[in-house]
C-alpha cells in the first residue's frame, strides 16, 4: 500500500490539473470551442469545394438566404436537389449563431468573413495577423480557414492549433 | 410519434437500397450518355479525343474544366477560388469517380453551368467520360 500511495497522489494531482485546464478552456473565448459540423450530408455536400464551415458562424437568416441561392454561390453553381437542401438547411438553422448576422442594409450577410465578429478576430496585428496575409499565395482567401487553423476541417478552431504562414510559406 | 421507429426503419431501408442502386461503373455512364446522344444523332460514337478538347477549352467564359481539374485526369486539382484540393477525375486514379449517378449528374450539372453557362449535352458528357476512362493511373 505504501508503494501505491505516491502513484495515487500523483494521479489525483493530474486530475486536478486537467480539470483546471478544462475549466480555463471553457472560460476562454467562444472560438476555442469545438464547433458542431457533425452532419454527414452537410459535410459531404458543403465540404467539397471548401471546408464545411461551422454553422455557428452565421445566423439562421443568413443560412436560409445562403441555401435559397445555391445556384449563384459566390460565383459558382452549387445547386442541390430539394430534399438534400432541406435536410442541410434544417441542420444549419438548428446550429446557427444565436445572434443574427445582418449587414448594415439589414439583409442577412452571406460571407462569414464580412461579419463584425470575424473582422474583429482577424484584424491586422491581432494574434500575429499581418496585412495582406489573406491574399498571400499560402492563404489565397479568407475562406481558406485551414491555411492557419490547421484542424478547421474538423470544426476545431482552438487557438493552440493556429499557425500563420510566414512569407507565403506554410510553417 | 408512434410512426417514428417505422419511419426510421423505412428511411434506413431506402438508404440501403439507394446504396446498392448507385453501385455503377464508368462503362455504365459511357453507355447511358452515348445512348442518349444517339436519340438526336443516330450513329453517334463517343470520342476521347473530342472529350479532351472539350475538357481543356474555355467555352466563352473565364474557366475551362481543366482550370480546376488540370489537363491531366490522373492528377489532383485545385479549386480556382477556394484553393481546396480536388481528387483526380480519372477512375483509374480515383475509384470514387464515375461510380454514382447522383454524384456524376450533380457535378456535370453544376460545373457545366460554371464553365459553359448551360447544361452539357449527352454527347459532350459521353466524350468527357470516354476521355476520363482512357486516362492511365
Amino acid at each position: 500500500m505504501t508503494a501505491t500511495f505516491p502513484a495515487r497522489a500523483l494521479r489525483a494531482l493530474t486530475l486536478v490539473l486537467t480539470a483546471g485546464a478544462a475549466g480555463l478552456a471553457l472560460a476562454d473565448d467562444d472560438e476555442n470551442k469545438r464547433l458542431n459540423i457533425n452532419h454527414p450530408e452537410y459535410r459531404s455536400e458543403c465540404g467539397s469545394c471548401h471546408i464545411a464551415f461551422p454553422p455557428a458562424l452565421l445566423g439562421a437568416e443568413s443560412w436560409r438566404a445562403m441555401m435559397a441561392g445555391l445556384d449563384k454561390h459566390f460565383g459558382s453553381d452549387a445547386s442541390l436537389d430539394a430534399e438534400t437542401s432541406a435536410v442541410i438547411t434544417k441542420f444549419l438553422v438548428a446550429n446557427a449563431a444565436r445572434r443574427d448576422t445582418a449587414g448594415s442594409d439589414g439583409r442577412p450577410q452571406l460571407r462569414i468573413s464580412d461579419t463584425p465578429w470575424f473582422r474583429k478576430e482577424h484584424r491586422d496585428g491581432h494574434d500575429g495577423i499581418t496585412p495582406g496575409i489573406f491574399r498571400s499565395a499560402a492563404v489565397k482567401s479568407a475562406a481558406n480557414c485551414a491555411a492557419c487553423h490547421r484542424n478547421a476541417a474538423e470544426g476545431d478552431f482552438s487557438e493552440r492549433d493556429i499557425r500563420i504562414p510566414k512569407n507565403g510559406a506554410r510553417s | 410519434m408512434k410512426s417514428h421507429p417505422l419511419r426510421m426503419f423505412l428511411a434506413g431501408a431506402a438508404l440501403l437500397a439507394s446504396g446498392f442502386a448507385t453501385a455503377e461503373t464508368p462503362a455504365d455512364f459511357l453507355t447511358r450518355y452515348q445512348t442518349e446522344a444517339r436519340q438526336s444523332t443516330p450513329g453517334f460514337s463517343a470520342s476521347a479525343e473530342r472529350g479532351e478538347k472539350f475538357f481543356t477549352a474555355t467555352h466563352g467564359g473565364e474557366w475551362s474544366c481543366s482550370t480546376c481539374h488540370t489537363k491531366n485526369p490522373a492528377a489532383r486539382g485545385k479549386h480556382a477560388s477556394t484553393g481546396k484540393a480536388i481528387e483526380p477525375m480519372a477512375p483509374a486514379a480515383n475509384p470514387e469517380r464515375l461510380a454514382s449517378t447522383r454524384s456524376v449528374e450533380k457535378w456535370f450539372g453544376r460545373n457545366c453551368k460554371d464553365v459553359l453557362g448551360r447544361t452539357c449535352t449527352p454527347a459532350e458528357k459521353a466524350d468527357v467520360v470516354a476521355w476520363l476512362m482512357n486516362s492511365p493511373r
